[in-house]
């Protein structure tokens, strides 16, 4: 004999009775209980909480309790629900409604939680410090310096991104320098791409402080930092235009 | 030696019959599903976020198929009054205990590297491999938890419970450590010194689940193999651990 708790399982379908056997009172309430959950579900659309809603950041302990000893999956899933705020099709100014000390302090809390993601990092410089608000932009753009400091080799990119918000944005060339000065100082290590690391002589130049951008550039080539022929080239160039523009200042 | 290997195999065929096989997959397609929404949602980094959420949710569905299917199976078995009849067998009752384990066991070593298989879409597949390996070590525990608290507790309710609560407790443990080690108000009197001492004592008795399976060894590459290794000899001697502690519950329980 075999056991009942072996036996095959059946099909999933098999062995029910006809419908003709649900008492009609039944089928009324399933019908009713169904047009009732559409009718009140239909009448609201789902949106992006507003960004007035941001809640303050949870504490490191919190958030490391909360992430089960495996804290990747939840800084992952917090960052798109941090980014979820305020993100709505046919806003014309979205995120400016947020509260950028609390914006901070959250991503600041996910670079802990998963300090190898960019992904923070991205939003900071290339979304929250793009809106038309200045103190709003400082504060992001200060951020983003901060927290480069901590990780230079790997978060390079967004400083080099702030650096160019400055400039270009801002036009603030000291802050820009700034921003540029530290990519150069820190980020040394062999996949900095060598315009990330020149970004100080072209902003000195834009600063009219040329000679400080000569004795850069004239130290890039000194040093062989240049191997690429096409960029030695322009870079010689760019001495020779630095030093005449000099001479002619002088 | 029969006897152990009728009972594992009647156990997989209880697994097989009971649509473990099915759930996994659903879970899967579920996980796999989550991963490819997720690509639509985020900006950068869409790999390395399918990849830590389908892993995350891969991880805690295996851990509660595992034990819905070691708990179901034995209190159904129980109410069946199929446990007397296996016990009333003349074999001791560390060979159905062994059969049993060994049973469940497959099952969730199969489960582990089913489900580290697709990670291998968006991760190197050596990563994946580790990964899988160290979430079947972890369902070891898992199906040695469940046995322990089914056998001892009987019940579903009651066994899930206290499985559940065993896996997020072993899972964070250490967090719960450094908050009983600097609580907020600071160390004011003998009760933030007990408390420490307590969660330092359960410490000690738990797992290291929040050190293994980790989704950062799918991201950024496993550490050392030696390391690796060390952490799943420890999980093994824990499995031995509550294995014995089970074992003994079942040597004194009368049927």
């Amino acid at each position: 004999m075999r056991a009942s708790w072996i036996l095959p399982g059946r099909p999933f379908s098999a062995g029910q009775r006809p419908f003709a056997c649900v008492p009609t009172w039944v089928l009324v309430c399933l019908l009713a209980a169904l047009f009732a959950q559409w009718a009140v579900k239909s009448r609201h659309s789902p949106e992006s909480p507003a960004g007035a809603e941001l809640a303050p950041p949870p504490g490191m302990t919190a958030l490391r309790l909360a992430s089960l000893g495996d804290p990747i999956p939840l800084a992952k899933l917090l960052t798109l629900h941090l980014q979820s705020f305020d993100h709505r099709a046919g806003n014309p100014l979205p995120y400016q409604s947020l509260d950028y000390r609390r914006l901070a302090g959250w991503l600041e809390q996910l670079l802990r939680l998963d300090p190898v993601g960019q992904y923070p990092l991205m939003l900071a410089s290339r979304v929250y410090a793009e809106i038309p608000n200045e103190p709003k932009q400082r504060l992001m753009l200060e951020f983003v310096y901060a927290e480069f400091l901590k990780d230079p080799g790997r978060r390079w990119p967004w400083l080099a991104h702030a650096a160019v918000i400055a400039k270009h944005r801002l036009k603030d060339l000291a802050l820009a320098r700034r921003y540029a000065a530290a990519i150069q100082q820190h980020a040394t290590g062999e996949d900095v791409p060598l315009w990330a690391r020149q970004m100080e002589a072209f902003i000195l130049e834009d600063m009219n402080e040329l000679e400080a951008a000569r004795l850069m550039i004239g130290g890039f080539i000194e040093k062989g930092m240049i191997k690429d022929e096409g960029e030695l080239r322009f870079l010689e160039q760019r001495l020779q235009e630095l030093e005449r523009k000099a001479a002619v200042a002088k | 030696m029969d006897y152990i290997a009728a009972t594992i195999k009647s156990t997989l065929l209880e697994a097989a019959r009971s649509r473990v096989a099915w759930m996994a997959v659903v879970v899967l397609g579920l996980a796999l599903g989550l991963a490819a929404f997720l690509q639509q949602v985020a900006l950068i980094e869409q790999k390395e976020i399918q990849t830590a959420v389908a892993a995350a949710v891969l991880r805690a569905a295996a851990a509660f198929l595992v034990a819905a299917f070691v708990i179901t199976s034995l209190v159904r078995e129980a109410n069946d009054k199929v446990t007397e009849l296996l016990l009333s067998q003349p074999v001791p009752r560390s060979a159905y205990f062994a059969g049993k384990f060994a049973g469940y066991a497959l099952v969730g070593l199969a489960l582990g590297f089913f489900f580290a298989v697709p990670l291998a879409l968006f991760v190197p597949a050596s990563r994946a491999l580790v990964w899988g390996a160290s979430l079947a070590f972890e369902l070891l525990v898992v199906t040695a938890v469940s046995l322990f608290c089914v056998l001892s507790l009987t019940q579903t309710v009651p066994a899930f419970a206290a499985t559940a609560g065993f896996y997020l407790l072993g899972r964070s443990i250490d967090a719960m450590r450094t908050i009983a080690a600097d609580p907020i108000g600071g160390i004011t009197g003998w009760t933030d010194i007990a408390v420490r001492w307590i969660v330092d004592a359960i410490a000690v008795l738990m797992p290291s689940l929040d050190r293994i399976t980790l989704t950062a060894w799918l991201l950024e590459g496993p550490p050392p193999l030696a390391e690796v290794g060390a952490l799943l000899a420890q999980t093994a001697i824990y499995v031995a651990l509550i294995g014995a502690a089970a074992l003994f519950d079942l040597h004194r329980k009368s049927f």
